[in-house]
């Protein structure tokens, strides 16, 4: 609750210092424009071509089904690997044995191509929700899964002594002693994983699905629509910066307050 | 009647063993230092005495109610404001926040913390205030045993004069037990009435093999005092022995050359 004040107070701050972001993203689509005109509008469409492709996805009604079915995708097998991952990767970090067992097998599935995943995902699950929700989840979830580990692997002894000595029970230890340090481990791996969750999930989309943003580009390109390609991954990608700075980066910075002045 | 008993203790960390037969007693309102050189066992003669390890063999027992302790570092949690780290041990105990808040405030403030500090995290505060800090999160639990190893040793010596005063201040009128490690002499004449000397010679466990005691309350050591006698210390033969210092031959020691 306290977090939930401090989030939407903080909201305008916050906003107001997001003037460096949306300037640099601009000098991005300052790029994109230059680019299109050197190599002309088949090849790489204009910014505002796109847009207005987008805003007529939007008014015709054409847009939201499909990104909420890759919305819904990857952000179900995000949260399944945020909560497998995390809770693994926690356990595995308290044991020395698991975590030396556990890290070639990670190693192994982060270097694991997230294609090859989803051709295994299409011979078991076909065509269906279940294969972008299966890939999403393999591909994040070795992410979560190290940062967790790392986190409980680096618990400080020294502190755990000194609670321990004026006799903090166990609940609180967790909550006042442990949690805080791993959160700051924790936190950064589900931001990449966030990013990592829709790329996958468009990209699984691309080969399996009849709907959702993927699907959608597939048929654009198929019509060798570059207009509306470039308006797909415009809407995909001011959805990821939504949810990752208005959601997390603040949570992220509330939670992490304690760290602040290190920085500068 | 409360008292903490260390008896025959014998500790081993594998095959190495760090202490011998430890005896040692603390009773109710006694302050007891530990001097002795750096790798000599001190540290884990205290963390046995505070409970965090189990020793291998010998036993030891605290009839004393509440112990707290205030380390080498200040052990602060980082994510928590100075206040809260105060009100830690109360927190632990259960006490109503906004009472535990009340109490670490006025404690904070008696111990010379600014009242706007109070809000900070550890690392914007200066490491006298986390050393202040450390002390006060021992204090708020009232404890009728402490355990101090080396807390001051980082500080200057005006911060170490202060500090040295707080904790006289409130040991003395509360009665609290203290069982300070030092390697510092000065501080253990002046703060404890009985000094453990411990000694490791090349590599052997740890013992305890020298005792001296200082009747003179508190209040009536001034510096002259603590002078003289850190002084006398340092030129008996057992403590310049355990510390690896070349004897001395003096006109008042010159005995004490063949005991080294």
């Amino acid at each position: 609750m306290k977090l939930l004040r401090a989030w939407l107070v903080g909201i305008p701050a916050y906003l107001w210092s997001g003037w460096g972001a949306m300037a640099s993203l601009l000098m991005l689509v300052a790029l994109w424009e230059w680019g299109s005109q050197v190599f002309g509008a088949l090849v790489l469409p204009a910014p505002v071509e796109a847009l207005r492709t987008l805003a007529e996805l939007i008014a015709s009604g054409a847009a939201w089904p499909e990104l909420a079915a890759t919305a819904r995708r990857a952000l179900t097998g995000y949260a399944a690997s945020i909560i497998a991952g995390s809770v693994l990767g926690l356990i595995a970090g308290l044991s020395v044995t698991a975590s030396m067992t556990s890290r070639p097998i990670v190693t192994v599935l982060m270097g694991t191509p997230p294609i090859a995943w989803l051709v295994l995902a299409l011979l078991w699950f076909g065509a269906g929700d279940a294969t972008p929700v299966f890939t999403v989840f393999i591909a994040c979830f070795p992410l979560v899964f190290l940062g967790a580990m790392q986190g409980a692997r680096t618990l400080d002894n020294q502190l755990r002594d000194m609670a321990v000595v004026f006799g903090v029970p166990r609940r609180m230890m967790l909550t006042d002693v442990y949690l805080p340090h791993v959160i700051s481990y924790l936190l950064p791996a589900w931001t990449a994983a966030l990013g990592m969750s829709w790329k996958i999930a468009v990209m699984a989309e691309l080969l399996s699905t009849s709907d959702g943003v993927g699907a959608a580009l597939a048929v654009s390109r198929s019509h060798l629509d570059s207009a509306a390609t470039m308006a797909w991954i415009t809407a995909v990608m001011t959805l990821l910066l939504g949810v990752e700075y208005l959601l997390l980066e603040p949570l992220k910075r509330e939670v992490e307050r304690w760290r602040d002045q290190v920085a500068t | 009647m409360s008292m903490l008993e260390v008896r025959t203790v014998t500790q081993r960390y594998g095959v190495s063993e760090v202490l011998r037969d430890i005896d040692l007693q603390v009773r109710a309102g006694e302050s007891v230092a530990l001097v002795g050189p750096s790798g000599c066992g001190k540290t884990t003669l205290l963390n046995l005495c505070a409970g965090l390890l189990p020793p291998t063999t010998g036993g030891i027992n605290s009839g004393f109610e509440r112990t707290a302790c205030v380390f080498q570092q200040p052990r602060l949690l980082p994510w928590k404001s100075a206040l809260d780290n105060i009100a830690l041990g109360l927190k632990a105990l259960g006490t109503p926040a906004g009472e535990r808040a009340r109490h670490a405030r006025e404690l904070a403030l008696r111990m010379g913390l600014a009242g706007d500090d109070l809000d900070k995290y550890p690392h914007q505060l200066s490491g006298g205030m986390q050393s202040r800090i450390a002390l006060a999160r021992a204090f708020a639990v009232a404890p009728d045993l402490l355990l101090l190893d080396e807390p001051f040793s980082a500080l200057d010596i005006g911060l170490k004069a202060e500090l040295h005063a707080l904790l006289l201040e409130y040991a003395t009128t509360r009665r609290t037990a203290v069982l300070m490690v030092t390697h510092d002499l000065m501080e253990a004449v002046r703060l404890s009435q009985r000094i453990l000397l411990m000694s490791a010679p090349e590599h052997a466990p740890g013992r305890i093999v020298w005792q001296v005691e200082f009747d003179r309350p508190f209040a009536r050591r001034d510096d002259a005092w603590v002078y003289h006698n850190t002084a006398q210390l340092l030129a008996t033969a057992q403590v310049r022995h355990a510390f690896s210092l070349a004897p001395v031959a003096s006109p008042d020691t010159g005995g004490l050359y063949r005991a080294a």
